[in-house]
């Protein structure tokens, strides 16, 4: 295969790594991209989740998002984002497009974690005399935790593939080696592209998991408890 | 000439682009459905075995959910890059990225399925001297094809949003129209391929809908059947035998 030892290639000289349009400078626009959208996305999705889920309340909004999150193309929100007046002002319609993008799983995740809470073990606590901030604090919130790391987990994968198609809208990161191979028609271009893309995405899949695992409230609690 | 005005000031919604390209939307709107439904057809022939190879070998089941889980998370747009070198610039490339990115629901839900197919019903299928294949056909798979249209649902929904990004080798159904009126800041075009995208969606949604009720309507009945008894006889139930 040409194009696969063209991409080994491509990928060990260190040329494409350095200067503006190299791989360090791409990678370090999609880091960012990724980590500044997930963070807002995740300060704006999980406390409407979490109290929604809390008082029991916006099921049908909570599942409804997902669904619509799944059928708008993230191309056609990213190149109208850029055709209106924002486009003008760089990287916004990109960190929006990036921001919607993040939202349904965090939302439809945190949600059902916080309803599938066993209603016996909440009742236990509401009997015990827990009000409702400790309720959420120590009991809905430790038990909905591996669900909301899971939608933390979908969001960020999503955020990764959504700033790479923000290439196809004319913005950075490593999704643009992909688009300028294309234009090139350098196909050993676009393979090392894409996959230091998918190396990427599977690397913060990892990274979620492992902090997933590190920061879960009841690490070692099982353990005592049988 | 209000009409060609719209075309002129490049207005979002414009009934004059509508009009003068409609052969252009609706080519682009076939090769999309084309694009999708081939997509989640093979998908489905080619989930359908490694579901059935994940139950009868258990050691293959972690393998086979593993990859395709992992293939879930590549953006689409690197695993349409990645095909290039096998498939070139072609339709095949988009439909063989989607059938990959269909695989992880549609393998999980068939599994799913076919393991909440009850055992009573194998044995009853079994004691009147059925064979496997045929209580795999007869028993197993109608019982299974909630679960299996349910995955198909949320499959093509997100296949339907994901062929877009064909639009990367000129394969992309409407993503080719948003991608083209991007280059030339064409804003009617853009909104009008993206809005026909989502009707996409929730059309294809809708269609599989009624082909599920009209498929199983044994979901129904049985739906219909327990509600009313038992709010009516919810007090009796206390009585009843564990």
């Amino acid at each position: 295969m040409n194009a696969i030892t063209g991409a080994y290639d491509w990928l060990t000289t260190s040329a494409n790594w350095q200067g503006e349009k190299g791989v360090w400078h791409r990678l370090a626009e999609h880091l960012y991209f990724s980590g500044v959208c997930l963070a807002v996305a995740c300060l704006i999705a999980l406390p409407i989740a979490l109290y929604l889920g809390h008082i029991g309340k916006g099921g049908a909004l909570a599942v409804n998002i997902s669904n619509i999150g799944r059928a708008v193309p993230t191309l056609a929100v990213l190149v109208l984002l850029t055709l209106t007046p924002l486009g003008e002002h760089g990287d916004v319609p990109t960190l929006i497009a990036l921001v919607l993008f993040a939202v349904p799983p965090l939302l439809t995740n945190a949600y059902i974690g916080m309803r599938e809470v066993d209603r016996a073990v909440i009742e236990a606590a509401r009997g015990m005399g827990m009000s409702g901030r400790q309720l959420f604090a120590r009991v809905e919130l430790p038990l909905a935790y591996p669900l909301i790391m899971t939608g933390v987990r979908s969001a960020g994968v999503q955020v990764v593939a959504t700033a790479t198609l923000a290439a196809m809208a004319g913005e950075g990161g490593l999704g643009r080696i992909i688009t300028a191979g294309f234009n090139l028609q350098n196909t050993p271009q676009v393979v090392a592209g894409a996959l230091l893309v998918a190396l990427l995405a599977l690397f913060v899949e990892v990274v979620l998991v492992v902090v997933g695992k590190v920061f879960d409230p009841m690490r070692g609690r099982t353990g005592v408890a049988q | 000439m209000s009409g060609q005005n719209c075309l002129v000031t490049n207005d979002w919604i414009c009934g004059e682009y509508v009009s003068s390209r409609s052969q252009e939307l609706i080519d682009a709107t076939v090769q999309h459905v084309g694009i999708t439904a081939a997509s989640v057809a093979i998908g489905v022939a080619v989930s359908l075995p490694l579901a059935l190879l994940a139950r009868r070998w258990r050691f293959l089941a972690g393998p086979i959910l593993g990859v395709t889980t992992v293939l879930y998370t590549v953006p689409s747009l690197a695993m349409f890059s990645l095909l290039l070198p096998f498939f070139g610039l072609s339709a095949a490339l988009v439909v063989t990225g989607l059938v990959l990115y269909s695989l992880t629901i549609l393998v999980r839900n068939i599994l799913a399925g076919l393991q909440a197919v009850p055992e009573e019903a194998r044995d009853a299928a079994r004691g009147m001297g059925y064979g496997p294949l045929r209580l795999l056909w007869e028993v197993e798979l109608p019982l299974a094809l909630p679960a299996l249209l349910a995955g198909v649902r949320i499959t093509t929904v997100s296949t339907v949003a994901l062929t877009t990004v064909g639009a990367i080798v000129d394969y992309g159904g409407l993503g080719s129209l948003i991608l083209d009126g991007l280059d030339t800041t064409f804003k009617a075009q853009v909104l009008t391929a993206s809005a026909l995208c989502v009707v996409l969606a929730v059309v294809a949604d809708l269609l599989l809908l009624a082909l599920q009720r009209w498929l199983t309507p044994w979901t129904r009945v049985r739906r219909i059947r327990t509600n009313r008894p038992a709010r009516a006889e919810r007090p009796a139930k206390v009585a009843e035998p564990a």
